[in-house]
């Protein structure tokens, strides 16, 4: 019980309250994604041409959609798609990623070269162009776009891990291991990795978000999730709707979007220890004379 | 006796803490300069010496408040007004930073930092700033100035840079310069070098200096008087040459122990036990008293005030005790 | 300079070449033969199909082809599209105008904007600083076709003061129907662009040549100008590179929402008709436009910052 407690209070410490509210945040829609038939309140694929663009009600509880479809059952199936294929995208990125940024910042030399090169010629393909390019060749679906953006995202990924792991290299405490004839591998793995852990996870979760966008953004060209399937993007997608005036039905989801994305990249950056926005900190109260004795230019006006 | 050049009374710096809370970093620092005299100022890190000169340029920290007055030439330099406040710093005082790496604009080159002020502020034709710069860069031992004003502060060493800062200073002919640690960022075998050129120059052209250093052999050489401080106060002010001779307060004793001696072969360096504490650490009583071997129960609790000793100004209750001890030991 | 010039060119045409590679390369490794999107449901005879394949070069090894197609891109070329049979040239041409004026729209709302923000946040800190930190934080998470479908929904369909798809005739006709394609192309970025100013702006007013500036008895505006923002260039510069090049990516999806004849809805109505040369040529010029914008924000940072220009290294 205690344990408990005394986690959640590091954890409070250490995320602070945006970074908090967005972990409960993201939690939630996981929960919901993961128990989606449990949860909502109807069959995201039911259509009822009778509650065609229904409004808000107990029955919908954000109304329906064109074919009568419950959006807020839609919303909650459509999580398990949007969540999914970002995290496909991130795990496959990390996969292949975090070994050759280590390989490379651990040998350096023509190996680093060799490896930075090549994550820089990927690194200059958009990933939504390499990501239509692979849709073309394969055809629409989730699964070429996944594969198109997990390779987009290894650079993303490994430019990141390999900066933060040359930096743990040329530390001391690496040569000293090094010189107790510890192993490449124990070593990078160990120490080196479980060092740069924080800053890892945390540019994860930020390219989570980015992935869940470039995902939603194929889905809603029709190239990834297909309709009917209930995706975000999706049913961001649902012109027909937007232009007859149906607002919620395109703007929830859109909504719904944005916001996981905003909680993925605060969350993201308290991980990585990025210090959070001035309005978030407190500041030291001033005095008349500090005010009138102030020279710094950015105080100016 | 002339008017002063500088006066500091009562100076205080207090500086607001995250929590909300005030620190005091500088504590009723008192001073005078005269025209063309050359203070120096002495003491370990967070002693409040670059504080107190922050304040004379009233260049503080945002969060910092200043309280107390410092004159320039009789002028409240923490009462004026912004347009007033540009005049006295574009000629009235100039300062030579510790780094001059960071002290001087990267990306621009080493022509451009020297005339910016005469161009900015006085209106000096371009080509005339230029050759003025080229003529100082020349007086502070810069060899080939006019190829130097067309390269960039990352292509010439740090030594010949802060010749560069030295000349910036020299170009705008203040009264006053402030020299803030100029040589400690600066490999020894130049600091010396520099130092002189900067001495040479302000007697020359007859300026005031007050020259900040850790280093009370710096100090004692190129100042007519030398204060000594300590957690954001004085507590020895002298005449260089009677505080080299006749050094009273306990930290100036242990400073001047702490420094190898060429002509003695000393046994060891007396180091002075504890490390040096900021003036909001400093407790009710002499802030050098858990420091020092000579106190007592009554330092711990009565603070010392700056009085009048042997032609200066010493900050310890016990100093006429100590004078005694020292000189009979001598003897 | 002129080192770095040249090695930012080699960098930038070895980029272009093996980007070229791939394309062409991917795109006939697709499964299903491309002849078949001329033939359609129909099933051809042996000698159809063979003439077919004989004109379009399918007959020919790979390597020969690519470089009959590279040697027609290089003399203006670009192929046939499968589709229409017009010259691919033709099609690009026509829409490429369209997307370059609506990135070029878009870009101007992102560096007046972005700027504008981010520099008050830098110098006014405090609530405005919180305000605008908390705004930028929102929309740069707002992606581009959420963007679209909020405009549409707000200014097209409810207020009617912008066409809800197409764009009209003639430039101001043409300008109109952009204005809410370009403010959806420009939201993300806009906050992106004022996050980085602001820090780059705060960064450097904490430098101590600003100290050094002010001490001199230098004009606050003088220090601000000549100090803090030249010396804040470079990581803004960088940053509008990147949105420039993204913003071409985006008008793949923007151009689609609101129905913009440019090459971004071109690509996606090719990759639907598989009508390979058409994709081939747009996603090369992408591609292009994509590299040339980071290129040129590194040759612009360098004649910025000096300290790069002899560096010669790129990472």
């Amino acid at each position: 019980m205690n344990s408990v407690k005394s986690t959640w209070k590091r954890l409070n410490k250490a995320l602070g309250r945006s970074g908090m509210l967005s972990l409960a945040f993201l939690v939630a829609v996981l929960l919901a994604a993961v128990l989606a038939p449990l949860v909502a309140p109807a069959d995201p694929n039911q259509s009822s041409l009778l509650d065609a663009y229904a409004g808000p009600s107990g029955t919908h509880l954000l109304g329906a959609d064109g074919i009568g479809r419950d959006l807020f059952s839609r919303l909650i199936f459509g999580a398990r798609t949007s969540l999914l294929g970002p995290a496909l995208v991130v795990g496959v990125a990390l996969f292949v990623g975090i070994p050759l940024a280590l390989l490379a910042s651990w040998y350096g030399g023509w190996v680093d070269g060799v490896v930075a090169r090549v994550f820089d010629l990927v690194y200059a393909l958009p990933g939504l162009l390499l990501a239509v390019l692979t849709v073309a060749l394969f055809g629409p679906g989730l699964t070429p776009a996944v594969v198109a953006l997990s390779v987009a995202y290894i650079p993303f990924l490994a430019r990141i891990v390999r900066a933060a792991a040359r930096q743990q290299r040329v530390s001391p405490y690496v040569d000293a291991l090094a010189v107790q004839g510890f192993g490449v591998l124990r070593i990078t793995v160990r120490h080196i990795l479980r060092n740069i852990t924080p800053v890892v996870v945390g540019q994860a979760a930020i390219a989570f978000g980015y992935a869940l966008l470039d995902l939603a953004s194929l889905s809603y060209l029709g190239l990834a999730v297909q309709a009917p399937t209930p995706d975000w993007g999706v049913m961001v997608s649902d012109s027909d709707a937007m232009l007859k005036g149906y607002w919620l039905q395109v703007l929830a989801p859109g909504v719904l979007i944005v916001l996981t994305v905003l909680a993925l990249t605060v969350l993201g950056a308290r991980i990585s220890g990025e210090k959070p926005p001035g309005y978030l900190r407190r500041r030291p109260p001033k005095t008349v004379a500090a005010e009138k004795n102030r020279t710094t230019v950015g105080a100016a006006a | 006796m002339t008017a002063p050049l500088l006066e500091l009374a009562g100076l205080t710096v207090d500086i607001a803490t995250e929590d909300g809370g005030s620190r005091t970093l500088l504590d009723g620092v008192d001073l005078t300069l005269a025209p063309g005299e050359a203070l120096g100022l002495v003491g370990e890190s967070g002693s409040g010496k670059s504080m107190t000169v922050r304040a004379i340029t009233r260049l503080l920290p945002r969060a910092a408040t200043a309280t107390g007055t410092v004159r320039f030439e009789g002028e409240d330099v923490l009462a004026m007004d912004a347009g007033t406040l540009r005049t006295y710093r574009d000629g009235g005082v100039g300062l030579v930073f510790q780094d001059p790496r960071a002290h001087i604009n990267p990306t621009r080159k080493i022509g451009a930092f020297l005339i910016e002020a005469l161009v900015g502020n006085r209106k000096v034709p371009r080509r005339e700033a230029l050759a003025r710069a080229a003529k100082v860069l020349a007086e502070v031992g810069i060899d080939d100035p006019e190829r130097r004003l067309g390269q960039y502060p990352h292509e010439v060493s740090g030594g010949m840079l802060q010749r560069v800062m030295i000349a910036s200073v020299l170009l705008a002919e203040p009264r006053l310069i402030l020299a803030d640690e100029p040589t400690t960022a600066l490999d020894v075998t130049i600091q010396r070098e520099v130092v002189g050129i900067l001495d040479r120059l302000r007697r020359e052209r007859g300026m005031g200096m007050v020259f900040i250093t850790h280093d009370l052999d710096l100090a004692l050489a190129v100042c007519g008087r030398v204060a000594v401080m300590y957690a954001g106060r004085i507590v020895e002010l002298r005449t260089a040459d009677t505080l080299h001779e006749r050094a009273a307060h306990p930290y100036t004793l242990g400073l001047l122990g702490s420094r190898p001696a060429i002509d003695a072969r000393a046994e060891r360096l007396t180091a002075i036990p504890g490390r040096p504490v900021s003036a909001f650490e400093s407790g009710e009583g002499c802030a050098f008293a858990p420091r020092c071997s000579f106190a007592t129960e009554q330092c711990e609790t009565t603070p010392p005030t700056l009085a009048r000793f042997d032609g200066g100004l010493v900050r310890c209750s016990r100093v006429e005790e100590i004078h005694a001890a020292r000189t009979e030991a001598n003897a | 300079m002129g080192r770095l010039l040249l090695q930012r060119l080699g960098g930038l045409l070895t980029t272009l070449f093996l980007s070229s590679i791939v394309i062409f390369g991917s795109l006939y490794l697709a499964p299903g033969s491309p002849e078949n999107v001329i033939f359609g449901s129909r099933t051809p005879t042996a000698a159809a199909r063979a003439a077919v394949r004989h004109r379009l070069h399918l007959d020919q090894p790979l390597p020969v082809r690519y470089w009959d197609w590279l040697t027609g891109v290089l003399h203006g070329d670009l192929g046939t599209s499968m589709v229409t049979g017009q010259p691919v040239v033709d099609r690009v041409g026509s829409g490429l105008s369209t997307t370059l004026l609506l990135v070029l729209m878009s870009m101007i709302m992102v560096v007046v904007l972005g700027l504008t923000m981010g520099l008050v946040a830098a110098l006014l800190p405090g609530r405005v600083d919180g305000v605008v930190n908390a705004l930028t934080s929102v929309t740069v998470t707002i992606p581009s076709f959420v963007a679209s479908a909020l405009l549409i929904s707000v200014f097209a369909v409810q207020l009617g003061w912008f066409p809800a798809s197409g764009i009209g005739q003639g430039f101001a006709g043409k300008v109109q129907g952009l204005v809410l394609p370009a403010v959806a192309l420009a939201v993300l970025s806009c906050g992106f662009l004022a996050r980085v100013t602001r820090n780059a702006v705060r960064d450097q007013l904490e430098r101590e040549h600003v100290q050094t500036a002010l001490v001199r008895g230098l004009p606050r505006r003088t220090v601000l100008r000549s100090h803090v923002l030249r010396n804040a260039m470079p990581p803004i510069i960088t940053a509008v590179g990147l949105l420039a090049a993204g913003t071409f990516a985006s008008t793949l999806v923007v151009e689609s929402a609101f129905a913009v004849p440019g090459i971004g809805q071109l690509t996606i109505q090719s990759v639907a008709q598989k009508d390979f040369p058409v994709v081939q040529a747009v996603a090369l010029m992408l591609v292009a436009a994509f590299v040339v914008c980071n290129a040129a924000s590194d040759l612009i940072q360098a004649v910025v910052d000096p300290r790069l220009r002899e560096a010669g290294s790129t990472s």
